[in-house]
């Protein structure tokens, strides 16, 4: 580790910028946001500002809102997580094993990936719509799909799912081709059948990749905002942490609440974080170490 | 037959894959050509082809506005992010110096940032300074969200690049510069090309700030000029035109990811893999 002054100065001249602009746009904003948070503050009555201490955080907290769009939140990164981890693995398992598809189905997965959020939320919201969506017609319902609190809630997570598979899926993937193949063909000499090589030889082998992928997955998830927007709006009970912490700051200009739901979620992606770290013995330190 | 009948399963298997991902991709571009008085016939497929709902969305002053926006806002942030990033990835794989760690690791904090959390003190600030509904005001935020994808990606493209060459080069007696633009840029072009991409994706995909920060056309990029179209009355959207600005949007992207599908995945998993 001994480094020539030299080259240490170089080195942090290099980072400097990258460095610079992530401490200017993340560091000082989430400061500047647990500033606020302890301020009355709403842009509609800024003579009104005042210091009030942690009131916006018992008041946030002594809120149903804040409770209500928490469980939602959860319930949306629980549900759609867990079915990609499932989706995915299959997919990856798929594009692992068949050779001539191997292209056509990378490729197919790759499209999901590529299409913005607000598109795939509006296509879905269309897809479901009464009166112009196929789905109705196609299942002969009548269902008016987003104007009800579970179906609504189940759209807004099929959405999620299609579209965010693809990243779980070759990430798994990739985990996939780094099994040995000679061990699973040993396996198959010995006469394990094909589930219980997935059980005791895959599995246990992609643990590490797995777990980054759910990890990286689930604080997306916890974060969603676009297609809830897009397609309900929050209403039907649908509202997420993030929905309820644009409308405060956005929409009803109190920066002071606003902020106070902003530290809030980032307490709560914290606290993801640690659990997976901890709980789950997630490879962290080995990331950090660099991608080599 | 045993074997012939697997084929089979695993074909049908991919079939299913491919449909899954195309079904809502062509349902949306199958809206996008159906005549405005059948947008609501529930049908999948288009019975009569017309372009009217491009017509309409072009016509619009708000569309190529937000297209201009998208695509300025998105190659800025494209260009700033993937150079500030190359130089810290170059520094990291190939340079000494304490503070590494903490580097890569405060980037990868960033990446699971909640961008909601900052959209406040951002707009207030923004609006402090003159950023509110302008380029800038989103370029940068753009720019700083994908620094660590471009940094993560650029380390570990940088890694796999035979730096030595250079020296070899240098024996023989090229310049360090000659040395640099024949051998060590056209190694590392790839990568930095496939971080490019990754974070292109990124801004172009991006809804929040672009909510958030933005209240005109002056800066609104497409996703959320899309979300905002409004129709003949204000509680009714305009499904024809957001189709098919969608589909214009969609399908350039989906182009570049599926020419360059190879990089893209291994941009994607690096990192998260070899860990």
């Amino acid at each position: 580790m001994s480094s020539h002054p030299a080259e240490r100065r170089l080195a942090w001249l290099l980072c400097a910028p990258a460095v610079a602009a992530m401490l200017l746009v993340t560091a000082y904003p989430i400061a500047y946001a647990l500033w606020l948070s302890l301020f009355r503050y709403d842009l509609r009555f800024p003579a009104q500002r005042s210091f009030v201490g942690l009131a916006n955080y018992a008041s946030v907290l002594g809120s149903e809102v804040w409770w209500k769009a928490l469980t939602n939140t959860l319930l949306i990164t629980v549900g759609s997580v867990g079915f990609e981890f499932i989706l995915g693995l299959a997919l990856a398992l798929l594009a692992h094993k068949t050779t001539i598809g191997r292209r056509s189905v990378r490729t197919a997965i790759l499209v999901p990936y590529a299409i913005i959020t607000v598109v795939a939320a509006l296509a879905w919201k269309f897809a479901f719509d009464p009166t112009t969506g196929f789905i109705n017609a196609l299942l002969g319902l009548q269902n008016a799909w987003l104007t009800e609190h579970w179906s609504a809630f189940m759209v807004i997570i099929c959405s999620e799912i299609w579209k965010t598979t693809p990243f779980m899926a070759l990430l798994l993937l990739a985990g996939l081709t780094q099994i040995p193949a000679d061990l699973l063909k040993a396996a198959r000499v010995d006469g394990a059948t094909a589930w219980q090589r997935l059980r005791l030889i895959t599995l246990p082998l992609m643990k590490p990749t797995i777990m980054v992928a759910l990890l990286f997955r689930t604080l997306d998830a916890f974060r969603i905002f676009d297609t809830v927007y897009v397609q309900t709006r929050g209403a039907q009970d649908t509202e997420t942490v993030s929905i309820v912490g644009y409308n405060t700051l956005i929409v009803r200009l109190n920066l002071g609440l606003g902020s106070t739901v902003s530290v809030l979620i980032f307490i709560c992606v914290l606290l993801i974080a640690w659990l997976f770290i901890k709980g789950f013995g997630a490879p962290f330190e080995q990331r950090s170490g660099g991608p080599s | 037959m045993k074997f012939s009948l697997e084929k089979l399963f695993w074909s049908g298997c991919g079939l299913l894959a491919v449909f899954y991902a195309l079904l809502p991709v062509v349902w949306i571009v199958s809206l996008s050509l159906k005549r405005p008085a059948d947008l609501n016939d529930q049908r999948f497929f288009a019975s009569q082809i017309s372009f009217d709902n491009y017509r309409n969305v072009f016509g619009d002053a708000q569309f190529p506005a937000a297209l201009w926006n998208s695509v300025g806002i998105a190659g800025i942030a494209t260009l700033l992010s993937v150079t500030l990033a190359m130089f810290a990835a170059y520094a990291i794989v190939r340079l000494e110096f304490p503070g590494k760690k903490a580097v890569l690791a405060g980037a990868l904090a960033i990446a699971m940032f909640p961008p909601v959390a900052i959209i406040g003190p951002l707009f207030n600030l923004w609006r402090l300074f003159g950023l509110f509904d302008s380029w800038a005001g989103l370029i940068l935020p753009y720019m700083t969200f994908t620094l660590p994808l471009a940094i993560w990606t650029l380390a570990a493209f940088f890694r796999e690049i035979p730096w030595d060459l250079d020296k070899a080069a240098r024996v023989d007696g090229a310049t360090p510069l000659q040395a640099f633009i024949y051998i060590i840029a056209p190694l590392a072009a790839p990568g930095v090309f496939t971080s490019a991409i990754l974070v292109f994706i990124f801004a172009w995909n991006d809804f929040l700030f672009a909510t958030a920060l933005t209240s005109t056309n002056a800066a609104r990029t497409v996703p959320a000029a899309i979300a905002f179209f409004t129709g003949s009355s204000q509680f009714e959207q305009p499904i024809g035109s957001i189709a098919a600005a969608s589909v214009v949007v969609t399908l350039p992207v989906i182009l570049l990811v599926l020419l360059f599908q190879r990089r893209i995945v291994a941009g994607l998993t690096a990192g998260a893999v070899k860990g």
